[in-house]
């Protein structure tokens, strides 16, 4: 009891040191420097109609390939942590008629949902990271569906290593040429607001989907096999 | 300056979670909270009132005033990130969990003197 009152006593003083910073915060009336340039110029000059978009796949394109690198190390991390060769349990209940006849039909419209979103992440809200998420639900719920199913470990790796490899390509042939890494002009920009427009961003966010895909498949995986 | 405060309360929600309770996976939730909080936070600095989301379409008027996409961008790099270490902390977590046989934090005490 005593030693909740002190905790309780810690997170106060804790806000005390740190109200300041959130009552004399002053509501943004305009954008700052580098958001307007974004803003203003970001459409005309990459042809994405998704500025958020523009800005994670090609303004601040190195950061996101940075992110892409920390989930692929998380990955080998708990590959590494849970290293062990585990048993599956024997007696698991087996998933209920409700749950696989969902499945078998909502499998495809998920996984479909998922490309959308990556494919169409210069356009619309989402992208790769978010479309890949939901592709990774997907093959979750398969496999909560059917207690033997466990997806390929090779073919997982090769689809993360591959589209690894085929984003850092993009990020290269944009540096050959077009102005820089990761430059998404050295492809048309097409028609502004279509699907195939905006040079390379739809190309490199399918790669981000799918990377991102296998890597939560994998890790869920790991984490999801148990022993006796 | 309301929303700002309620997203420090749940920062400081976190906290208390962290430091009261015993649960290894509720101490994780914990941080999550704190992340979001954080994440929420960033996002909330760059709204500007009256501004519309950041995506041009056929129906956004010239003169439109967008909300800043540059902390939105970052956030979505944060999330992933912050995705990145759940996962990891949950691993460490399943790892303790093998050797000792329990989540509470007051029995997983072998490295004690």
């Amino acid at each position: 009891m005593i030693k909740r009152f002190f905790s309780l006593i810690f997170v106060v003083l804790l806000a005390l040191v740190f109200l300041p910073l959130v009552t004399e915060i002053k509501p943004l009336s305009e954008l700052g420097m580098t958001s307007a340039k974004y803003a203003e110029d970001g459409a005309a000059e990459l042809g994405a109609a998704n500025l958020v978009t523009s800005v994670v796949v090609t303004y601040r394109g190195l950061d996101t390939l940075g992110e892409v690198t920390v989930l692929f190390i998380t990955t080998a991390g708990i590959g590494f942590m849970l290293r062990r060769k585990t048993i599956l349990p024997e007696k698991k209940r087996r998933a209920s008629e409700i749950l696989k006849s969902g499945t078998s039909f909502l499998l495809p419209l998920i996984i479909l949902f998922g490309v959308y979103i990556f494919v169409h992440g210069h356009l619309t809200p989402g992208g790769g990271f978010q479309g890949g998420v939901v592709i990774a639900s997907a093959i979750v719920l398969l496999m909560l569906s059917d207690i033997n199913m466990h997806p390929d470990h090779n073919i997982l790796n090769w689809l993360e290593s591959l589209s690894g490899a085929f984003y850092v390509i993009m990020g290269i042939l944009g540096l050959i040429l077009a102005g820089g890494f990761l430059d998404n002009r050295f492809l048309p920009l097409g028609e502004f607001g279509k699907i195939f427009s905006a040079g390379a961003i739809p190309v490199i966010y399918s790669l981000i989907g799918l990377k991102v895909g296998a890597e939560l498949v994998g890790i869920l995986n790991k984490l999801g096999r148990e022993d006796k | 300056m309301i929303p700002f405060i309620l997203c420090f309360i749940l920062f400081l929600i976190g906290i208390y979670g962290i430091i009261t309770q015993k649960n290894l996976i509720k101490i994780i939730i914990g941080l999550a909270i704190m992340e979001y909080s954080v994440n929420l936070f960033l996002i909330l600095i760059g709204y500007i009132n009256g501004g519309t989301a950041p995506i041009i379409t056929h129906y956004t008027s010239a003169n439109a005033s967008f909300v800043d996409p540059l902390p939105q961008a970052l956030i979505l790099t944060a999330i992933v990130i912050g995705l990145a270490t759940t996962a990891l902390l949950l691993a460490l977590a399943i790892r303790l969990y093998r050797k000792y046989g329990t989540f509470d934090i007051r029995k997983i005490n072998s490295l004690k003197g």
